[in-house]
């Protein structure tokens, strides 16, 4: 995709190294996240599973430079982020990374086409109009959204509004894209849905991490990270992987309904 | 959405009952003619004034405050007493006073420093006068230039409203600022604010007693009379009034009162010698009702109207402003930000607005030497006072905002400052609007208490033309017409607002 990679194949593109965050409140110290080590390489699938509390958020957070680490190191396609200030940090989320998270979080009252255009809008140097556009609609029509540009959140299904959510993410053209138990808000069907629209995005290369609390949906992933009290418990690459395409083939086919959405 | 659409579709509908009401009469009483009988049978007058008129007319004592005196209350309990019934004092509004008398019902008789104008003889029955006064010309000792009325052409002079004063120092081509009470103008001369005041001369004299600072600018002139008012055409009690006044006069209690307040001059004996020159016979044709007279009021009270936006819009803008710097710190800022933001709300909400006027325009000036003019005093308090309002609906709003919003945005790769400059903030606002516009439209009508510094908006205009013109309800009618107007184009406003606010 872009020609700023610093790739090569003996670094990792991420690398996580005895990463610790702690929340102090008050008297009170939580360790949300202990002692962590992890690389993911590129082009790889990974689910994030643990019970409430574990810590996965706070992991997410800190992979999406969101939020920086108490101690421990973490390099992103070989970029040192603890020695990047605000503003590159911004920048870096903008150009490298696409986050989805369980609530959509939309721009109300503003269609389809203009929410994802939004992470091109405050660019500098500014991004051409009709180039925005462009993109924005090349983005919506990858999750198939083609036809509903013009649509506000509130006249899109839940499923809609996640595919929706979905392009705002890859509109820029990331590396990774850090997903915030995606389908926690979404029905069986509409999960797979989404999960053929990461396995494509998989294949064409876009690292993945996600957060899920169903082994069902997790199945979809090439590996699975299990968290407890802040520690990785476990990390396994079951061999057989469920394929979403073919499961929605399967499937009795239903007109994906445009109702009211879910909260 | 529901409410804003029903306003507009109820406000010309309210407005068109308001006009089919003013199409009737105002109930006259003027039928009611004789009370003599009346009176004597309870065995007591019951006499209004208004204890804010001061001294020397009527106060209470600086060493006792329960108590009421003044040469007009020892004038009023001296009359009583000659017509053989007791007293009993009826505070009134003095602006009102008139109306409160054809109206009925409250007070037999008005004895309040009335003067015996055709204006007043239209209205209400006016006694033989028991108080002769002039106009009496007040300057600041340090202006020596102001010697008469006639070199005032352009420089301001203070009045009290519908009054001699009034019409004389505009008829003098004065820039007049109207008050609606005796003490404030002498405030604003001492501040420097005006030239001049233009007063009836027992006021002069009383206030220039504790004020160093100002002199009496020329002799009193132009002579008026203050009369005792009765209902109209209740010819009975207006005669025993006359023949009581005369033989108070004759018998020297008027003499004895009045020099006891310093207020006895060679004048008086008018008192004795007036007879009837047929004003109240041949009295001036009493103006038809206002609303008759829309050509003439109708422009007079959208002049007025002007202020009234003018001073509402400005004030809403400050309080638009400085409500959301109260609102970010509250929300977002650093502790003392956040307590100042907390005790200014608490302190602007839980004070009433009056005192804050009186505070900034007088308490400025006399403690720090701020002489704001009124309209800047009017704005400022006005804004300040609803930015602790607005304050709260910007709060409320930035609350309301989902904060996945925030996450989001920062996750797009948004600066905080972008966030909420471009995510956060046009949310809030148009989940606040509704409360914003209300508050505008509420400012339109509070506005009308800046009347009390001098500047005359659209009540004002109203009370001062509706006096003049005897109808309450006609012009009142306008003057609501004008204020839905203006309420109804400011939800109209809001609404185009509130469709543009995107997202
Ligand atoms: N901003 C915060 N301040 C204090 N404690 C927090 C904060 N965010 C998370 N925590 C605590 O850290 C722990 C891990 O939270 P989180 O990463 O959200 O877990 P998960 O996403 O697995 O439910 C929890 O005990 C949570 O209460
Ligand atoms: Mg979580």
């Amino acid at each position: 995709m872009t020609a700023t990679r610093s790739t090569s194949a003996a670094t990792p593109f991420i690398e996580l190294s005895r990463l610790c965050r702690t929340y102090v409140s008050g008297e009170v110290k939580v360790h949300a996240v202990r002692d962590v080590s992890l690389t993911i390489g590129r082009g790889d699938f990974v689910a994030v599973m643990g019970s409430s509390g574990s810590g996965k958020s706070t992991l997410m957070n800190t992979l999406g430079c969101l939020d920086r680490p108490t101690s421990g190191s973490y390099r992103l396609d070989g970029v040192d982020v603890d020695g990047l200030d605000r503003s590159a940090l911004a920048h870096f989320r903008n150009h490298r990374l696409g986050f989805v998270f369980q609530g959509f979080h939309l721009l109300p009252r503003t269609s389809a086409l203009e929410n994802v255009e939004l992470p091109l809008l405050y660019r500098v140097p500014m991004i051409p109009a009709s180039t925005r556009r462009s993109q924005a609609r090349s983005a919506l029509g990858r999750v198939g959204l083609a036809e509903r540009l013009d649509h506000h959140p509130s006249q899109l299904s839940g499923g809609q509004q996640q595919r929706v959510a979905i392009a705002r993410a890859l509109v820029t053209q990331p590396d990774l894209i850090l997903a915030d138990e995606p389908t926690g808000n979404l029905d069986t069907r509409t999960s797979i849905e989404v999960m053929a629209l990461f396995q494509d995005l998989n294949a064409a290369g876009i690292t993945i991490v996600m957060v899920t609390h169903e082994p069902d949906i997790a199945a979809f992933c090439h590996r699975t990270i299990l968290m407890r009290d802040g520690r990785i418990v476990s990390d396994t690459r079951p061999s057989a992987r469920r394929d979403a395409r073919r499961e929605l083939a399967g499937l009795p086919v239903v007109d994906v309904p445009t109702g009211p959405s879910e909260p | 959405m529901t409410p804003s659409r029903f306003r507009a579709l109820s406000a010309p509908v309210l407005v068109l009952v308001l006009f089919v009401l003013g199409l009737f009469p105002a109930p006259s009483s003027s039928a009611r003619a004789d009370s003599w009988e009346g009176l004597t049978n309870r065995g007591v007058v019951r006499w209004a004034n208004d204890a804010e008129g001061g001294a020397p007319y009527i106060f209470h004592p600086a060493d006792d405050a329960s108590k009421l005196v003044g040469f007009e209350v020892e004038f009023a309990e001296a009359l009583c007493s000659r017509l053989g019934l007791r007293s009993e004092f009826v505070q009134y509004n003095w602006a009102n006073l008139i109306p409160g008398l054809r109206q009925g019902g409250n007070f037999d008789i008005v004895v309040a420093a009335l003067e015996r104008t055709p204006e007043n003889l239209a209205q209400v029955g006016m006694s033989r006068p028991y108080f002769v006064f002039g106009q009496q010309l007040v300057a600041r000792a340090a202006d020596t230039g102001i010697t008469s009325l006639d070199g005032l052409r352009g420089r301001t002079v203070g009045v009290l409203g519908a009054t001699l004063s009034q019409r004389l120092a505009t008829e003098a081509g004065a820039e007049v600022r109207v008050y609606d009470e005796n003490v404030n103008y002498f405030r604003d001369l001492e501040l420097g604010r005006i030239d001049a005041v233009l007063t009836d001369s027992p006021i002069a004299e009383v206030n220039l007693r504790d004020r160093p600072l100002l002199r009496r600018a020329g002799r009193p002139f132009a002579p008026g009379f203050y009369a005792v008012a009765v209902p109209a055409g209740d010819t009975r009690l207006l005669e025993r009034i006359d023949g009581a006044i005369l033989e108070l006069y004759r018998d020297g209690t008027l003499e004895r009162i009045y020099r006891k307040h310093g207020l006895w001059s060679s004048e008086q004996a008018t008192i004795g010698t007036w007879t009837d020159s047929g004003e109240a016979a041949n009295p001036v044709t009493r103006p038809a009702g206002g609303f008759a007279r829309w050509n003439v009021y109708l422009p007079i009270l959208l002049r007025a109207a002007v202020t009234t936006v003018w001073v509402t819009c400005a004030s809403m803008a400050l309080a638009v402003a400085w409500g959301l710097v109260l609102a970010v710190g509250r929300v977002y800022g650093p502790a003392p930000a956040r307590w100042f933001s907390i005790a200014y709300v608490e302190v602007f909400r839980g004070t009433p607005l009056l005192l804050q006027l009186y505070f900034v325009y007088f308490g400025l000036a006399q403690q720090l030497g701020w002489k704001l003019s009124a309209g800047a005093a009017a704005v400022l308090t006005l804004g300040l006072n609803y930015a602790a309002n607005e304050a709260e609906n910007y709060r409320a709003g930035l609350q309301a905002v989902p904060r996945g919003q925030t996450e989001a945005a920062l996750a797009l790769g948004m600066t905080p400052w972008l966030t909420f400059r471009r995510i956060l903030l046009p949310q809030a606002l148009r989940i606040s609007l509704p409360s914003v516009t209300n508050d505008f439209i509420a400012l339109f009508k509070d506005s009308s208490i800046v009347s009390v510094i001098g500047l005359v908006e659209l009540t004002k205009e109203f009370l001062i033309r509706a006096l003049d013109a005897g109808d309450y309800l006609g012009l009142g009618v306008m003057t609501a017409a004008i204020y839905f107007a203006m309420g109804w184009a400011a939800s109209a406003a809001a609404r185009a607002i509130e469709r543009r606010l995107h997202p």
